[in-house]
């Protein structure tokens, strides 16, 4: 088994301003990570269609232009096509009044501009680690 | 006491002021600015020579340029206050719009919301986003409330408006119900250079890369015979600044863009002295203060040489290189929040130095949210300042002849220079970003000048140094677009559909489509019949995205 985290980059809603997660997928991939990276404007359908046949550990969603606001959109249809079990997370410009209804909806953690990126490859793999003993404990 | 002759003693004292200088600091530690230049710790004649004003700096108004484009710069007409602002519903933004011209706002600007940006009406968007970055404008009527109680005879309007310009076709559609003439409308069409969106995968990336090309070009051929006065070409170096090109790069792409433009419209038959004054440019300042003077400087200078010994540009207004810069965004942090005001003051600080024509000054919350109403009439007012208080205005050009910024200025033109042959020697830009060259440069600057934030090497207050326990919680909260509004504007945006004239409709759009296969006809023609017949934006960008090509990202880590 690949030992590796497995996390997929991604951004959706309208806003293309993608300076964000190419630099933190650049530097998930070079901190030895298996990176699954999209461009800007993804359909949620396809998001949640490309985490299950990655079978990705952790999906990081990227937002600048207020496109967080359909995450819970995201996590609705993560948990109606079975993958309940993916790690979300969001980074971007994320207004700290609307974070709690992220975390609410299962985000589990929000990076706001300025995170450090060790700090954002660190949660990950942490994160991934969980899922996957989740994953073990679930199928045992 | 006799003083040595003169250039032994300079000679000497200069060898001694190395010598502490070098005692106390070391040689060690190496210092560059964004574009990568070395930076010395003191500059001198022997970096600059005051014998070359002539060939570097000139006379404002005069070429080479270097001091401005014009005779009196700012000193005769202060810049424009040029603010971008757009929430909500058509009326929202409206009365945005009143208090900002009320605050000392001069020309009008406005942002679409997203859904717009990417081509869609608001019927077919996610409810949740709508209004939430722009306003939700669909239709001549929704332009037309936007723009109501504005004189469009005597305001200049820029719009955010990328192919196929369908907020264009509105403005001119109502501007017509209004009975104002074409001829007088002025503004600038600030979203129209598809080969920056492409590069930074901004929203404003509708159509396929040959089909913007089309459509730009089909555009600034329609408004040479229609609307004169409008400029229908922005060439816009602030997306790639922001997506993480280096001031130099950024500006070396847009000069590479307008090379690119000016000979497609050379290729059409346009004459360079009939499209080229109508070229304007749009540029990111970042806080790098005086590498972005030189740039602007640099700019300017290179633009002026090429206007006239490329394209053999006669008439003076093509040499002059008119621009808009807005503050970056991206040098703004969520920390300590407040602290965005200093340096949105310092950016635009460097934009005035730099001589630009027209300015946007970020409001401080917006590394938080959209901006608020108090953020933008701050950023107004730091204009204000810097224009009636500190009087910036008063000396034109007035750091020119300082040793450092001169060789800068020299320096960052042969950076600049260099990085355009890297563009040149693959076939110019169109060719370059259709194979993801320029992308992939962008996105190593990107990634470079984080590792400099990541190491420290590049202090950033609040974010990686003097940080400080912050209640953000105790913020104020932000607006938003009133949700029964929007629902309501949405009810009736679609009521207005089914009422139109579907024949009418139907016609327009089988027009647009035909002029789309014809190489003789002018698609954005047909883009204006569109407006007329009551086409709805996201009908006509749906119709030429169905016959032009889909604009699809590059994809690259």
């Amino acid at each position: 088994m690949d030992i590796r985290p497995k996390v997929l980059i991604t951004k959706i809603g309208f806003d293309g301003h993608d300076r964000g997660s190419r630099v933190v997928a650049a530097y998930l991939r070079d901190a030895g990570m298996e990176v699954v990276y999209t461009p800007p404007w993804q359909e949620i359908p396809h998001v949640v269609k490309l985490a299950v046949e990655e079978d990705v550990d952790v999906i990081g969603v990227s937002s600048l232009a207020t496109d967080h606001l359909i995450v819970p959109k995201l996590m609705q249809a993560l948990r109606e096509s079975g993958a309940h079990d993916v790690a979300v997370i969001v980074g971007g410009i994320v207004p700290d009044e609307d974070e709690p209804a992220l975390l609410q909806a299962g985000v589990r953690r929000v990076f706001h501009a300025g995170a450090p990126l060790s700090e954002i490859a660190d949660a990950v793999r942490t994160l991934a680690l969980e899922v996957r003993a989740a994953r073990l404990g679930t199928t045992s | 006491m006799k003083l040595p002759a003169d250039k032994p003693l300079t000679d000497s004292a200069q060898a001694r002021w190395r010598q502490e200088c070098a005692d106390q600091i070391g040689n060690e530690r190496t210092v560059r600015n964004r574009s990568g230049i070395e930076i010395s710790p003191l500059y001198g004649p022997a970096d600059w020579d005051s014998g070359r004003y002539g060939e570097d700096l000139g006379w404002p108004g005069q070429p080479p340029f270097t001091r401005g484009i014009y005779p009196t710069m700012h000193r005769g007409r202060t810049w424009t206050q040029r603010q971008l602002i757009g929430l909500g519903i058509p009326e929202d933004y409206n009365a945005r719009l009143r208090d900002m011209l009320a605050h000392g706002a001069t020309a009008i600007s406005l942002i679409p919301c997203n859904s717009v940006f990417r081509g869609y009406d608001m019927d077919v968007s996610h409810p949740e986003l709508l209004g939430t970055c722009g306003v939700v404008a669909n239709t001549v009527e929704h332009l037309d409330r936007c723009l109501e109680g504005v004189d469009l005879a005597r305001t200049s309007v820029a719009l955010n408006d990328p192919s196929p310009f369908t907020l264009f076709a509105f403005l001119l559609t109502t501007a017509r119900r209004r009975g104002v003439d074409w001829r007088d409308i002025t503004g600038t069409a600030n979203q129209s250079d598809y080969i920056s969106h492409c590069v930074a995968n901004h929203m404003f990336y509708r159509l396929s890369l040959p089909g913007s090309r089309r459509v730009l070009l089909d555009t600034i051929e329609w408004c040479t015979r229609h609307v004169p006065k409008w400029n229908p070409l922005s060439v816009v170096g602030q997306h790639m600044q922001q997506a993480g090109a280096t001031p130099a790069e950024a500006m070396a792409f847009t000069l590479c863009s307008a090379i690119q433009y000016a000979e497609d419209c050379a290729a059409r038959g346009m004459a360079p002295d009939a499209v080229l004054p109508r070229f304007t440019f749009f540029f990111d300042i970042s806080i790098s203060f005086f590498e972005e003077i030189a740039k602007f400087r640099a700019g300017r200078r290179i633009w002026a040489r090429l206007a006239r010994e490329r394209f053999k540009a006669k008439d003076p207004r093509s040499w002059r290189f008119k621009f808009h810069a807005q503050t970056s965004g991206v040098d703004l942090t969520r920390q300590q929040p407040l602290n965005n005001i200093a340096r949105v003051a310092v950016q635009a600080m460097a934009g005035i130095f730099g001589g630009l024509q027209s300015l946007h000054t970020d409001s401080f919350d917006e590394a938080l949210s959209c901006p608020t109403t108090e953020g933008a009439r701050i950023a107004v007012a730091t204009q204000n300042i810097l224009r009636d208080e500190a009087r910036l205005t008063d000396v034109i050009d007035p750091l020119a002849g300082s040793y450092y910024l001169e060789t800068l200025t020299n320096q960052m033109e042969q950076e600049i220079t260099r990085v355009m042959a890297i563009v040149e020697s693959a076939g110019g830009m169109y060719k370059a970003v259709e194979q993801g060259l320029v992308q992939k440069m962008v996105g190593e600057s990107a990634r470079r000048f984080q590792q400099r934030i990541e190491s420290g090497d590049q202090v950033w207050v609040g974010v990686n140094a003097y940080q400080v326990d912050e209640d953000v919680g105790a913020r104020a909260p932000l607006a938003k677009p009133d949700a029964a509004k929007m629902k309501a504007h949405v009810e009736a945006f679609r009521a207005y559909k089914s009422r139109r004239s579907q024949a009418e409709v139907a016609g327009a759009l089988d027009a647009l489509a035909r002029a789309a296969h014809d190489p003789q006809a002018n698609v954005f023609a047909q883009v204006v019949a569109a407006a007329q017949a009551g086409c709805t934006h996201g009908e006509i960008v749906a119709r030429l995205r169905q016959e032009l090509g889909f604009g699809q990202p590059l994809a690259m880590v």
